[in-house]
């Protein structure tokens, strides 16, 4: 009985072992990878994927899926951009409005939790495939991208002295205790989305919902009003993303984020939550996005083709969903 | 009268239940071998196993002096054995004669050869004697027809023993003769049929051989000429009861739920589910409602309980009217439903047992947004306790628990959100005779404190055991009510027969 649970627990644990055996390879065959420098490059590449991971985790888990990050972290680049550019131009008052750099970023990210909250909206209220809804959701929000500046970048986002809103390149290169703000960000967004899904009733709610929906359904659970959240938060993560992106490279870029989305979910699936929803969690989602990072990181250390880069992060995350299926079936087995 | 097939010695067991105790089956050629026994005896199981959708944990099956090792729908056909479930199979979208030949189509090389379906199509509608066109879309026909096609496919892939599951439950009258008709043809051609049936009349009318089966076990098979019904109900409820639990003098309080003139349509369809159910319920009393399938108790429940709206008359609650609104509104106003579907409504497989067991009460928002785990632990243990659930850990995950066991957590969670009103559907289902017992005990100690009681169930014994007033259900109205005395086996049988 004892044998199988540290069975069970070595299977829990698969990604992390995962991570430390990939981590501990390259700090042996390369001796750029551990320097502290590339170690802070890592990480900073890693939470960016992280935090769409996170707000993708608390989809998945209800069951669903979110195709639009990538297009809302394109959209509240722009609109941060926009903001800080050319402020925010009231037409028939003909003023312009322009924002001190924590309103912008407050307004950028609000706007990615709402759009996150009209996919909500659509998949809960009207219905229609969660696939198919944040699927629509990745080219509207694109086109808005591309709407707000005519398709053209928005450089140099240093801002002006006389306008009060300098200093929001600050956001992407600053630190804290030697680490830089992104990685902070990460971090806080991982234990608040802990706490979320581990202690409180909404998380409670969205593991049920993700389990069996009818149950949920007729034990009162509000699985319409949770569901649409759990959109909502994913939205938000993308407004945190594309803030931080945009602060990173000075500038706002219309086609930031394409197929980021992608990254968010192989990191999802990564770190062991069903697609079936129900299962998973925050700290698996972590887990998988730094193997990811650190796989592509070591692999760019190590000269690996680019192009052959992408062939064997396919293959791992297909093995690693295969591994999630012997998963299930040896916890049947066993119980 | 020649065994064609005869199942011998066969047991199953899912994890922590037994389905079937060393069953033995015969089926004689050319007769309608009629199957019956409650709910749980073990009657769908063995047709499965036969139809090759379960395998058997030990037993023989022979055909005619051949053993067979069926493991697959496909062995099944080969062996000339087809099933129609209580559930039709057939595809709407489809014609008729696309549905008979699914999945064995009749080629021109690689091009399907339409015209050659459609003949033996119309050949086989001749042979039933029905107006049915080998073109008609099945969404377009009645259900008594879908059956007729249901029955025309197994006779495509020359299926010699044929398993109807209740097939009459669902058909109106004059459909019920015309299967009759179509039975008497099939036994002509020499097809076997096994006959699942609820409806006693039915059997003694159409059976030519009848097989009891209680509690997982084969009871006995005897000549339907020989046999009455209330012999059949005899064997079929069998004489050890439960132990009962109403008492004589009982005093009820006051009337928690008046429904008035209930009447609710199928979907899409002018049929009538509930059909002017009017009844209340009372504080401190065990309502049963007593029906076959399909007479509209799970319906009656799903309506109170707010999970269907389309219907129309009034459902107060304590007097007050209740309104159309959410699942969780009518959890708050102290209603709360423990569904017949274990798996697929009550449970959320991937939670621990203590989660399932708070889902209710933390949906009711007694406690804000942070769980504290140390308060979460002690009602779970309360509960646990109360209910004598058994448990290694509240931790573990719900489905390393037995059915029995399962059911008391549903049960549990019930509970927690402190209901006026408990609804039970069918809560007996699958789980073993101490643990039904048990059930029974919840209940009484939860009707003493005040709880007013629904209770559906098909099974005769249980009904005598646990209930102080039955409404008794067959197509969606309320035949009789029956209270004390006339609470009997033969009344019961009686009026549920509609």
């Amino acid at each position: 009985m004892k044998g199988l649970t540290v069975k069970a627990a070595l299977f829990k644990l698969r990604a992390f072992i995962a991570l430390i055996f990939i981590f501990s390879f390259f700090a042996f065959t390369s001796d750029a990878f551990l320097s502290s420098t590339n170690l802070i490059i890592l990480t900073k590449h890693v939470a960016i994927n992280a935090i769409l991971a996170i707000g993708m985790t608390f989809v998945i888990l209800t069951a669903g899926i979110d195709l639009s990050v990538g297009s809302i972290v394109g959209l509240c680049g722009m609109i941060a951009g926009l903001l800080i550019d050319k402020g925010l131009i009231i037409q028939f008052l003909d003023v312009v409005i322009y924002f001190e750099i924590w309103v912008i970023v407050i307004i950028s990210v609000l706007i990615g939790f709402l759009f996150g909250c009209v996919n909500g909206f659509v998949i809960t209220r009207l219905h229609v495939a969660p696939f198919i809804a944040t699927l629509g959701m990745l080219y509207v929000a694109r086109g808005f991208a591309l709407l707000i500046n005519n398709g053209a970048t928005f450089p140099n986002l240093i801002g002006k002295d006389d306008l009060n809103n300098t200093g929001f390149p600050n956001i992407g290169a600053g630190t804290f205790l030697s680490l830089p703000y992104t990685i902070w960000v990460m971090f806080i967004l991982a234990l608040i989305a802990v706490f979320l899904t581990t202690k409180t009733r909404f998380g409670r709610h969205i593991f049920a919902i993700g389990g069996n929906t009818k149950a949920a359904n007729l034990s009162g659970v509000d699985v319409n009003t949770v569901t649409l959240l759990t959109y909502g938060i994913s939205g938000l993560c993308a407004g945190v993303v594309g803030v931080i992106v945009t602060s990173q490279l000075i500038s706002s870029h219309p086609a930031t984020g394409t197929t980021w989305e992608l990254n968010a979910i192989a990191a999802v699936v990564l770190g062991g939550t069903s697609l079936m929803g129900g299962r998973g969690s925050i700290g698996g989602t972590i887990i998988g996005a730094f193997v990811i990072g650190v796989l592509s990181n070591g692999m760019i250390l190590q000269g690996v083709s680019s192009f052959w880069q992408k062939v064997i992060m396919g293959t791992i995350i297909v093995l690693a969903v295969m591994i999630d299926q012997l998963q299930n079936k040896f916890i049947s087995k066993d119980e | 009268m020649e065994i064609i097939l005869k199942a011998k010695n066969i047991n199953k067991s899912y994890p922590g239940v037994t389905a079937l105790d060393n069953v033995n089956f015969n089926v004689y050629k050319g007769k309608v071998n009629v199957l019956v026994g409650e709910n749980g005896a073990g009657k769908s199981t063995l047709m499965k196993i036969l139809a090759g959708v379960e395998k058997e944990t030990s037993g023989e099956l022979v055909l005619q002096d051949r053993v067979l090792n069926i493991n697959s729908t496909k062995d099944a056909e080969k062996n000339s054995i087809g099933i129609i479930h209580q559930e039709l199979n057939l595809f709407p979208n489809l014609s008729v004669h696309e549905n008979i030949f699914m999945g064995h189509e009749i080629f021109n090389y690689f091009i399907i050869n339409k015209n050659k379906q459609k003949e033996i199509t119309q050949k086989l509608m001749n042979k039933l004697n029905q107006k049915i066109k080998p073109d008609d879309l099945v969404e377009t026909l009645r259900i008594g027809q879908q059956q007729i096609v249901e029955i025309a496919k197994a006779l495509a892939k020359n299926t010699k023993i044929l398993i109807m599951d209740e097939p009459s439950s669902a058909l109106s009258k004059n459909e019920v003769a015309v299967l009759y008709s179509v039975i008497e043809e099939l036994k002509k051609e020499g097809v076997s049929i096994i006959y699942i049936s609820h409806k006693l009349e039915e059997i003694m009318k159409i059976g030519d051989v009848i097989t009891i089966l209680r509690d997982s076990k084969f009871i006995c098979e005897e000549l339907i000429a020989k046999v009455n019904i209330s012999w059949i109900t005899e064997k079929m409820v069998g004489m050890k009861n439960f132990e009962s639990v109403n008492t004589t003098n009982l005093t009820v309080g006051k009337n928690i739920i008046e429904a008035n003139s209930i009447f609710l349509k199928k979907k899409n369809s002018e049929e009538l589910i509930l059909d002017n159910v009017s009844f209340n319920s009372k504080a401190g009393e065990i309502l049963s409602l007593y029906g076959l399938m399909g007479s509209g108790r799970t319906e009656l429940l799903e309506v109170i309980m707010g999970l269907n709206h389309n219907f129309h008359g009034s459902i107060k609650l304590e007097n007050k009217k209740l309104k159309k609104s959410s699942i969780a509104k009518r959890i708050s106003d102290g209603i709360v439903l423990v569904p017949e579907d274990r798996q697929g409504q009550g449970l959320i497989q991937c939670l621990s047992i203590l989660s399932n067991i708070l889902l209710s009460k933390i949906s009711k928002g007694f406690r804000g947004f942070y769980l504290d785990s140390k308060k979460e632990s002690e009602i779970v243990k309360k509960s646990i306790d109360y209910l004598g659930i058994k448990v290694s850990s509240y931790n573990n995950l719900i489905t390393s628990l037995s059915g029995g066991n399962q059911q008391k957590v549903v049960v549990a969670k019930a509970l927690e959100t402190e209901p006026k009103l408990l609804m039970l559907d069918e809560p007996t289902r699958g789980i073993d005779i101490g643990a039904k017992q048990e059930i029974f005990y919840i209940m009484k100690k939860l009707s003493e404190k005040g709880i007013s009681i629904i209770f559906v169930s098909s099974e005769i014994k249980e009904v005598l055991a646990v209930a102080d007033r039955v409404l008794v259900l067959a197509k969606g109205k309320i035949t009789k009510e029956l209270k004390n005395m006339e609470i009997t086996e033969d009344n019961l049988v009686k009026y549920s027969q509609g």
